[in-house]
C-alpha cells in the first residue's frame, strides 16, 4: 500500500506531475514555485515523462500556452506564485470562461510590494473571483494528493473549469516530510486519458474559441460558468470517495478535526491548520473543547456544509493569512460569516489577519486565539471583530 | 528516543547547515521516524548566519512553525557565538553542540549562563583530516546523533553509506572520506 518516501512540497507537486505525465507543461520561474517546473524539466530531460514543456519568457506567456494547449485539445499544466499569477491574470480569466480544465500549482507567497517572496496567500485571494476552482493542502502529502485529484474534477464534462492546488510558500513547499505515494501505474489509471468533447484540431468539427461575446450572450455564458463551478462540488467529492478506495486517504470539502463536540473552533486554510490541530490536541489535554475546521475546497465555496458545521458552537475564529485592506475583514470571514447568515445560523465569530509575508505563526499565536475565544463565550461579548494576530505594535520587541 | 525532539542549527550561509538538517531527516527517515527538515529562508548570502530546523519524532508531526524552544541546538560556527543567541529558547534537559577549539571557560561565559549540556567537537580538523578540505556538516551531523541519541551509531553509518552511495555516485572517491569524518566525529564529540 502505497510508497514510503519523504519529500518537500514542491517535490511532491512535481512528482504528481510526473505521474500525470500531462501533453503540456508551460512555466516560468518563480520564487518559492521555482522548484517544480524545474524538477519537471528533468523528467523531460530524462525521459520519464514525454511532455512537451515549454520555457516561456514570462507568467502571461505560460498561461497563454496552456490556454492554446488546453483548446488544442490536450491537457496543460503550470505552477507559479504571486506575482507570476499575477502577470497570469488576464489570461486566468480567459482559462476559465473558455473552459478549459488547465491545472495550475500554486505555491503561496506575498504579492508585492514591498518585496517579498515569503507566504501569505494574498496572491490566492486576488483570483478567488475568477472562475478557477481552489483546492488549498495543510502538507506535502495534500498538494500530492490534490494534485492526483485536479484533472478528474477539472475535465468532468459537467465542471470543465480550471483548477488550482495551493500550498504555503516554504512552510510546505520547502520542508521535507514523510509522504505516502502512490504506485506510477495507479496514477495513470486513477487519472485517465484526456478526451475533450470540443477542440480546436478536430477536424470534423471546426469551432472557434474565445470569439467577442456582447451584451447578447456574456451574461449566459457567466451563468453558465456559475453552474459549472456548483456543479463541481459533487464532482469534487465524487473523485475524493474514488481516491480513498485507492489509497485509504479520506477527502471532503473541508477537514473537521475534534469539531463534534467542540465549543470554540477556528477556520483556516494550509499549513497553519497543522499547527492549529497541535494547539488543540494540547488544549484537548486541559479539558478545553476546542476544534478546528480547515478548508480544503475554496472555490466553490462549500456555503452550506461550512454553515451546519459550525452551527452548534459557542464562538469562531475565521483566520485570512491576506488583509483584504476593506476595513471589513478577510475573504474567508466574509465567506463563512456570510455563509452563516444565509443559512440562517448565528455563531459569534472575529476574524483575525495573521502570517502576512511570511510572519511566522507559532503554537502560542493560535493557543491565543482559543483563549480569546474562551473569553467571548465567557462574556458574550466582542468589541472589535476585526483583529490581527502576530502584527508587532509600537514598544513591541 | 523521546516522542519528538526539536533541533535547531545554525551556521553559516555555504558551511551546509541546511544540508546537514536534510541529511539528518533523511536519516531519521530511514530509521522509520517521522520528520522535518526545513530552512528558516532569508537573504542568503555566502557567510551569512542561517537557521535550519528538525522535528523528529516517532508520530506524525502536524505543527508547522518554526522551532523557539529546541531540545538541541547545533553550531556549525563558532564565530556565531557572539552574534547570534544560539541558546534562545533551549532547554536546560538538552544540549548544544559547537563546532570549536574555544576553551571550556569562554564557552560557558559566551553561552550566558546556560545551564544545559555543553558538547564540542573539532569539526575542521576531522573534516581535515578525512577528506582534506573543510567540509563541517558531516562531522556535525554525526555529533546531533551520537549527542541526541536519535539513533546508534550503527544505524547511522550504515544509513549514511547508502546516502553517500546515492549522493556521490559521480564521485565515489569521497564516500570513503565522509565515512571516516562520521567515525571520527561519533568518537570525538565531548561534553565539557
Amino acid at each position: 500500500m502505497g510508497i514510503r518516501e519523504r519529500l518537500s512540497g514542491n517535490e511532491a507537486a512535481a512528482i504528481a506531475m510526473k505521474q500525470i505525465n500531462p501533453d503540456v507543461v508551460a512555466a516560468f520561474p518563480i520564487t518559492p514555485s521555482t522548484e517544480i517546473p524545474q524538477y519537471f524539466s528533468t523528467f523531460v530531460a530524462n525521459g520519464a515523462v514525454d511532455t512537451e514543456f515549454v520555457a516561456v519568457e514570462s507568467e502571461h506567456s505560460a498561461m497563454s500556452a496552456c490556454i492554446g494547449a488546453e483548446a488544442a485539445g490536450s491537457r496543460a499544466m503550470t505552477a507559479t506564485s504571486a506575482n507570476g499569477l499575477s502577470l497570469m491574470w488576464e489570461m486566468i480569466y480567459i482559462a476559465s470562461s473558455l473552459r478549459l480544465p488547465i491545472v495550475l500549482s500554486l505555491v503561496n507567497r506575498a504579492v508585492s510590494g514591498p518585496l517579498n517572496i515569503h507566504n501569505d496567500h494574498s496572491d490566492a485571494m486576488g483570483v478567488r473571483d475568477a472562475g478557477w476552482i481552489m483546492l488549498f493542502s495543510e502538507n506535502n502529502q495534500e498538494a500530492y494528493d490534490n494534485t492526483l485529484m485536479a484533472h478528474r474534477i477539472a475535465e468532468n464534462k459537467n465542471v470543465l473549469l480550471p483548477l488550482m492546488v495551493c500550498q504555503d510558500g516554504f512552510i510546505t513547499s520547502h520542508s521535507i516530510e514523510n509522504i505516502e505515494l502512490v504506485e506510477d501505474e495507479k496514477v495513470k489509471e486513477f487519472v485517465g486519458e484526456y478526451h475533450p468533447e470540443h477542440y480546436l484540431l478536430n477536424k470534423e468539427e471546426p469551432i472557434a474559441v474565445g470569439p467577442l461575446d456582447l451584451q447578447s450572450y456574456l451574461f449566459e455564458h457567466k451563468a453558465q460558468q456559475a453552474e459549472a463551478m456548483k456543479a463541481a462540488k459533487q464532482v469534487i467529492l465524487d473523485v475524493a470517495k474514488d481516491f480513498e478506495k485507492m489509497t485509504g486517504r479520506k477527502y471532503g470539502l473541508f477537514e473537521e478535526y475534534k469539531l463534534d463536540d467542540a465549543e470554540i473552533a477556528i477556520v483556516c486554510m494550509n499549513s497553519t491548520a497543522g499547527t492549529t490541530k497541535f494547539v488543540v490536541d494540547n488544549l484537548r489535554e486541559k479539558g478545553i473543547k476546542a476544534g478546528l475546521l480547515k478548508i480544503r475546497v475554496f472555490r466553490p465555496f462549500p456555503v452550506d456544509e461550512v454553515a451546519n458545521a459550525l452551527s452548534h458552537l459557542k464562538a469562531i475564529a475565521i483566520l485570512d493569512k491576506a488583509d483584504s485592506l476593506n476595513a471589513a475583514g478577510g475573504a474567508l470571514f466574509e465567506d463563512v460569516t456570510s455563509a452563516m447568515y444565509v443559512n440562517n445560523k448565528h455563531v459569534p465569530a472575529i476574524n483575525y489577519v495573521y502570517g502576512i509575508g511570511g510572519r511566522d505563526t507559532k503554537a502560542d499565536d493560535i493557543e491565543s486565539v482559543y483563549n480569546d475565544l474562551l473569553e467571548i463565550v465567557k462574556t458574550n461579548k466582542i468589541d472589535n471583530p476585526y483583529r490581527y494576530l502576530g502584527l508587532r505594535r509600537e514598544g513591541d520587541k | 528516543m523521546e516522542d519528538l525532539i526539536e533541533i535547531r542549527w545554525h551556521g553559516r550561509g555555504g558551511q551546509g547547515a541546511k544540508t546537514a538538517s536534510l541529511l539528518l531527516a533523511d536519516a531519521a527517515f530511514n530509521t522509520g521516524k517521522y520528520i522535518q527538515g526545513f530552512p528558516e529562508y532569508g537573504p542568503e548570502r555566502m557567510g551569512a548566519p542561517i537557521t535550519a530546523y528538525n522535528r523528529i519524532s516517532t508520530k506524525p508531526i502536524t505543527i508547522h512553525s518554526n522551532i523557539y524552544e529546541p531540545d538541541y541546538v547545533v553550531v556549525v560556527d563558532d564565530t556565531l557565538l557572539e552574534s547570534v543567541d544560539v541558546t534562545s529558547g533551549l532547554k536546560e534537559s538538552g544540549a548544544i553542540v559547537i563546532n570549536t577549539t574555544k576553551s571550556a571557560d569562554y564557552l560557558k561565559k559566551v553561552l550566558k549562563g546556560y545551564n544545559g549540556k555543553i558538547y564540542t567537537i573539532d569539526a575542521r580538523k576531522i573534516s581535515e583530516e578525512a577528506l582534506g578540505k573543510y567540509f563541517p556538516n558531516t562531522p556535525m551531523l554525526a555529533a546531533i546523533v551520537k549527542v541526541s541519541k536519535i539513533m546508534t551509531d550503527e544505524e547511522l553509518l550504515e544509513d549514511m553509506k547508502g546516502s553517500f552511495k546515492h549522493k556521490f555516485a559521480k564521485k565515489p572517491e569521497v564516500i570513503e572520506g565522509n565515512m571516516k569524518a562520521l567515525e571520527l566525529a561519533l568518537s570525538q564529540v565531548k561534553e565539557i
